[in-house]
């Protein structure tokens, strides 16, 4: 797959392309994103949307359902994806006004990519807080390729492990974030033996995270086959609502997070979970979730990356919640 | 310029968050505080706070010298709060078998060469690599978070660290 199998328009009038993959069609203005499908269309702005399109062309669709607002959006079938148009909209369904199309992977991947990296302008950042970031809207000004197109972090033993990912510093290009600023850069005391060098390992979380320079993006720093550590700094809204296809865990590490918890399938509301510095909470395989962090925080998000398990889910083999007590 | 404060937790100082019911069971976030479970534990269980099928997330005050342990996977340590001494020690012979999951008590000195050791303080993370001995030296109480696999020294007392 190359972007040549990408379907799009020469620039329109504001200078950008439009785009089509099977019967979504994709277009934006100044302010917004229109899309449409053969049942209806929806329009959105452009700096929510570019922020959700960053999130499922990085994390390659996620686990689970991506809702980017409450009509659009995948799901991940891990090999194939469905993106969908009032799938989990309640109104929508009732309507029969929803539609849903299957696409390989690699379609999907190549056609969000090819959108995020024309409708992103120079000095956006959609990976970025909105208070450190210039606006997204007006006409085509150039682009940011680096930005939309950085390297997803994914240990696979720990970060600091030599031929491992290696930490964050200032030569590295990640500076200490200015919300970050008085977290201790102390490096842990690592005493190896010789012969032991890639067993005797450590290093500061707390500090890797300070020197994040994207939100609301997981990555993985240490593996227990398929348990995996993925923390994340978190400033404002997570700019998807994502809905789970598995139990999914939180531990708050820093500051505050407040978390809108609403049914995965109709989107009625089901509870709100404060989380504060040391919480710890699930959050079930039938919900979807969307959190709002008023400071720049920490957070923990533990995932089981079983392959297996969405399916055992959706057969009753597995419980959608994690503990009974 | 705003000078921003980052609030982490301790034994000593934390606030807990909560749950706001509007149509569920508060049971099914399975919610509860690090801290909170830590003050509430003897040194060194290993108390499960999270837990996704046969994985688990275990919170362990830290407090005086552990026992040893082995595992026959990888594991990690991140400390919350306190500082903690992690010696390491290669076994000349694996303790457990190859598919037993979750750490185990090594009975006794354990028999091997020493690896060497890591001082962690609050933030920091460290391997404790399959088929070590490790154990944990504190001299002031703190809390640890353990990544592993459910095993035989697992505790789980959910009623009585979560919210219901």
């Amino acid at each position: 797959m190359t972007i040549t199998d990408v379907q799009s328009t020469a620039p329109n009038a504001q200078g950008y392309r439009a785009f089509t993959l099977g019967g979504f069609h994709f277009r934006r203005d100044e302010f917004f994103v229109h899309i449409s499908w053969p049942t209806g269309k929806h329009v959105a702005s452009i700096d929510a949307f570019l922020r959700a399109l960053q999130r499922d062309v990085a994390w390659d669709f996620f686990y689970g359902t991506v809702n980017f607002d409450q009509v659009f959006g995948t799901v991940n079938h891990y090999g194939t994806v469905d993106m969908f148009a009032g799938r989990f909209n309640d109104a929508y369904r009732r309507a029969e006004l929803d539609h849903t199309e299957n696409f390989e992977t690699p379609i999907i991947r190549e056609t969000f990519k090819a959108i995020l990296a024309d409708w992103t302008n120079a000095a956006f950042d959609p990976f970025a807080s909105p208070a450190e970031t210039a606006k997204p809207f007006g006409n085509k000004d150039g682009d940011n390729i680096a930005a939309v197109t950085r390297r997803r972090i994914s240990a696979s033993r720990m970060v600091g492990v030599p031929s491992d990912e290696q930490i964050r510093t200032d030569e590295s290009g990640f500076p200490v974030n200015r919300m970050f600023a008085d977290v201790s850069q102390d490096e842990p005391e690592v005493h190896a033996n010789p012969g032991f060098e890639g067993d005797v390992a450590a290093f500061n979380l707390f500090a890797y995270l300070s020197r994040s320079d994207v939100t609301w993006n997981p990555s993985v720093v240490s593996v227990c086959k398929d348990s995996l550590y993925c923390p994340t700094t978190e400033e404002y809204i997570l700019p998807i609502v994502h809905g789970n296809d598995r139990v999914e865990w939180f531990l708050q590490l820093s500051d505050e997070i407040i978390w809108d918890v609403q049914d995965r399938d109709t989107g009625a509301p089901r509870a709100k979970v404060t989380m504060k510095a040391g919480d710890v909470a699930a959050m079930p395989a039938d919900i979807r979730h969307q959190g709002y962090s008023p400071k720049r925080s920490m957070l923990l998000v533990w995932e089981n990356g079983d392959p297996g398990l969405p399916e055992r889910i959706s057969k009753g083999l597995e419980n959608v919640y994690p503990v009974e007590f | 310029m705003t000078s921003y404060v980052t609030q982490f937790g301790s034994l000593d100082s934390y606030e807990k968050g909560g749950i706001e019911i509007i149509n569920d069971d508060p049971k099914h976030f399975v919610f509860s505080n690090i801290f909170e479970v830590a003050n509430g534990a003897r040194p060194y269980e290993k108390v499960a706070v999270a837990k996704n099928t046969k994985y688990v997330v275990e919170a362990v005050r830290t407090e005086g010298t552990s026992g040893w342990r082995t595992c026959a996977h990888d594991e990690f340590v991140t400390v919350l709060d306190g500082e903690v001494k992690v010696e390491l020690v290669k076994l000349d012979t694996p303790a457990v078998p190859a598919d037993k999951e979750g750490s185990v008590a090594v009975a006794g000195e354990p028999t091997g060469q020493a690896m060497g050791h890591l001082i962690l303080r609050r933030g920091h993370q460290g391997l404790l690599p399959a088929n070590s001995a490790y154990r944990f030296v504190a001299e002031r109480p703190g809390v640890l978070i353990q990544q592993t696999i459910q095993g035989d020294d697992t505790i789980e007392r959910w009623a009585e660290i979560c919210l219901s």
